[in-house]
């Protein structure tokens, strides 16, 4: 039943390619039903266990994948956040043939990520993090514009550096456990601590993961190549792809697998507040609305990841929910940008002085984006950074927790900056409508809106039966 | 410019060919035939196709002197001489290492990759697909 | 680990971190967009070594070989991939020198 959310895109992408006129014309519409019956399968899972059935392919291909909690909850977001994606480049590409690429292109990039959070080898996971990301490079220079040229190439040399120094690691864990299932190299942690060859091991495959999501001092290519890429693929990107190849990859190894010693805590620990002020200080002076809104997520993975370093199951429980807020709240923020786009033509903050009054939905919603981001009740983005700063204080790190409230404070302000210069200020004369924003971009960002004040304002249901489930995975 | 391009692929090409052979003499000879057919013979060939599309540079960049060039990233002897400190670490001091594994009997390449990385396979066909689709969708001309 | 497999290890590790440094040095150093690539494949060349001789001493060698086969496929991909970013970067810019590739600030 599990290797069902992987050959199911498979087939659909072969589907796809037979040259039947029918099927290329209704493209769009089957992909939507596949990736809203992953959706649907998720949010059903509490009623009818799917994950208990066997395999449907089991005497041809056996697959080692299984399914926990935080699988659960990362395939709910690659779902929602492709089919929000798929909506924008229906209404964004215009060209039919290039919309037939980007649909094969994202079927590629869900195929990818479905089987990261499924997969339980460092191998597998090794090369469908390269699949993501091989997708990824294609789909940032679809529209061949000058800027792609630049943010693709940047994401390549950085991406084959992290190549790199993954590989050299799992070649490390070959030497220390023999196998290279989570299950054994578990197993080798433990027989054998404060190991040279596992220390070196595990720091590599840190690095290696850290270029991969962008945290700083590795965060060279993300501005570049989330404001060069078309509108559908910044969404795509920054809600989904970059978080699962990289930091789904950081909270299930130093989550579950590897040991987190108190010299690595640390290191996490300093990298992710480095991540959170250096980013915040960084968008607080840019022009270009898309640059500003990746140096956002740089900070918000900061949060994820200093979560993460701050090793107590609690805290784990609130990365992975701030995860999930984050893939929800950054693309509704990503979909503004392409709705004002599509209506005036540009993302230069300096040009799009005083629209408020010409796009109602898009400012409102930009609006709950915005609250979400900086933390303020009763939306979702509140509870989590809530239950990060608790769990950091619980654990003594006062320094950092006081860190995190305070870049609330930054956030707020680059924020509102940008709000009081594009939607609440006075009309420019020269300001025109290039176009009309269309009634599927509103519908998206409708219905994310929704999502984000409904996780906010139901968390005590959700607080029981899916947030403290989550402490268990940790170790 | 593509003379030094066309020896720098050569040069390619030939440090494939003698890793071919120390993975041979590793006990590796499926991963050694594999490296040898692939990345000697057809990265080349690639490679050559890829420069034949482009014509060569003009002559200002020749003139930047190689010391400049070099002086600019004075950090990477650096790396060489942690990473060889790190090294000798690992050999002068051998209580760090681990107990050496009982090698398992082995099973042929053959059997453990057709039987027990099935996902692995799936990797590489979807990564075969994925490189399909880069190549339709960078190599075309812009019609403009 | 015995005597032999440490000097062995050690003398192949030497050479595995030229093969890497020379691949980083031409990737970083490079005027050329292709010769980056190149340098890419010789520093990916450096981990594949690395991984045949970990299985060469652990005696998994089998299981090496198969990660080196699902590797070099992945290398083929990324490597196809580059230089049709580096053609098309050609195409539009008329020059394929990295250092122009400056459109972007900030």
């Amino acid at each position: 039943m599990l290797s069902l959310f992987i050959l199911l895109p498979l087939l659909l992408l072969f589907v796809l390619n037979l040259p039947i006129e029918f099927v290329r014309k209704s493209s769009f519409w089957l992909a939507c039903v596949l990736l809203l019956a992953q959706v649907l399968l998720v949010l059903m899972h509490s009623i009818f266990a799917w994950s208990a059935y066997p395999d449907i392919l089991r005497s041809f291909f056996v697959f080692n994948l299984s399914v926990d909690n935080l699988t659960l909850v990362m395939l709910l977001a690659i779902g929602i956040v492709a089919l929000v994606s798929l909506i924008v480049a229906l209404c964004t590409i215009i060209e039919e043939r290039q919309r037939f690429h980007f649909i094969n292109l994202l079927l590629i990039c869900v195929i990818g990520m479905n089987t990261i959070v499924l997969v339980r080898d460092i191998f597998s996971l090794y090369v469908f993090i390269e699949v993501t990301s091989v997708a990824s490079f294609i789909l940032i220079s679809l529209e061949r514009n000058k800027a792609a040229i630049e943010g693709t190439f940047k994401y390549l040399i950085l991406s084959a550096i992290a190549t790199i120094f993954m590989l050299s690691a799992i070649a490390f864990f070959l030497l220390a456990a023999g196998d290279l299932s989570f299950a054994s190299i578990h197993s080798a942690f433990y027989n054998q601590e404060n190991n040279f060859t596992l220390k070196i091991a595990t720091s590599l495959f840190l690095c290696g993961l850290f270029i991969k999501s962008g945290v700083v001092p590795f965060h060279g290519w993300l501005p570049d190549a989330y404001s060069a890429a078309p509108a559908c693929v910044s969404v795509l990107l920054a809600g989904i792809v970059t978080k699962v190849a990289g930091v789904y990859a950081l909270l299930r190894l130093f989550g579950s697998v590897f040991v987190l010693t108190p010299a690595l805590q640390s290191i996490i620990l300093f990298a992710g507040a480095f991540s959170i002020v250096l980013a915040a200080l960084a968008a607080l002076t840019q022009d270009d609305f898309k640059r500003m809104l990746a140096y956002s997520s740089i900070s918000q993975i900061g949060y994820i990841v200093l979560a993460l370093g701050c090793g107590t199951p609690l805290a784990f429980a609130g990365a992975i929910f701030h995860f999930f807020n984050h893939a929800i709240f950054k693309s509704l923020l990503f979909v503004n940008s392409a709705a004002l786009e599509k209506q005036f033509g540009s993302t230069d903050m300096n040009k799009l002085a005083g629209a408020g009054s010409k796009i109602p939905v898009t400012s409102f919603t930009s609006l709950i984006g915005l609250l979400s981001t900086a933390g303020i009740p009763p939306l979702s983005g509140f509870w989590s950074k809530l239950i990060i700063i608790i769990a950091l204080f619980s654990s003594g790190r006062f320094v950092y927790a006081g860190i995190a409230l305070l870049a609330s404070i930054l956030t707020l302000a680059y924020f509102l900056s940008f709000e009081r210069r594009v939607f609440f200020s006075k009309s420019e004369p020269a300001l025109e409508n290039t176009g009309k924003v269309p009634f599927g971009l509103r519908f998206s960002e409708i219905a994310l809106s929704i999502i984000t004040a409904v996780a906010g304002m139901v968390f005590v249901f959700l607080h029981t039966n899916w947030i403290l489930p989550l402490r268990g995975i940790f170790w | 410019m593509t003379v030094r391009l066309i020896r720098s692929i050569v040069g390619l090409a030939l440090t494939s060919a003698i890793l071919s052979v120390i993975m041979y003499r590793l006990k590796s000879p499926l991963a050694a035939v594999f490296e040898l057919s692939v990345c000697s013979g057809l990265i080349s060939v690639i490679f050559v196709t890829t420069v034949s599309f482009t014509q060569r540079i003009s002559k200002e960049n020749l003139h930047i002197r190689r010391r400049e060039r070099l002086l600019r990233f004075w950090y990477l002897p650096v790396i060489l001489v942690v990473t060889g400190l790190l090294l000798a670490q690992y050999l002068l001091f051998p209580q760090f290492v681990l107990p050496m594994l009982e090698p398992i009997k082995e099973l042929d390449v053959r059997s453990v990759l057709w039987n027990s990385r099935h996902l692995d396979l799936l990797g590489q066909v979807v990564m075969l697909l994925a490189g399909a689709l880069g190549v339709v969708v960078l190599f075309k001309e812009s019609k403009k | 680990m015995s005597q032999y497999t440490m000097h062995l290890f050690g003398f192949f590790s030497i050479f595995i971190i030229l093969l890497f440094i020379t691949g980083l040095y031409c990737m970083l150093l490079s005027f050329n967009l292709i010769r980056v690539v190149i340098g890419f494949e010789i520093s990916i060349k450096a981990a594949t070594l690395l991984i045949i001789l970990i299985g060469y001493i652990c005696g998994r060698s089998a299981l090496a070989q198969s990660i080196v086969i699902t590797l070099i496929v992945i290398e083929i991909v990324v490597m196809v991939v580059a230089g049709g970013v580096a053609l098309w970067a050609f195409r539009h810019n008329k020059t394929i020198d990295p250092r122009k590739l400056t459109n972007l600030k900030g």
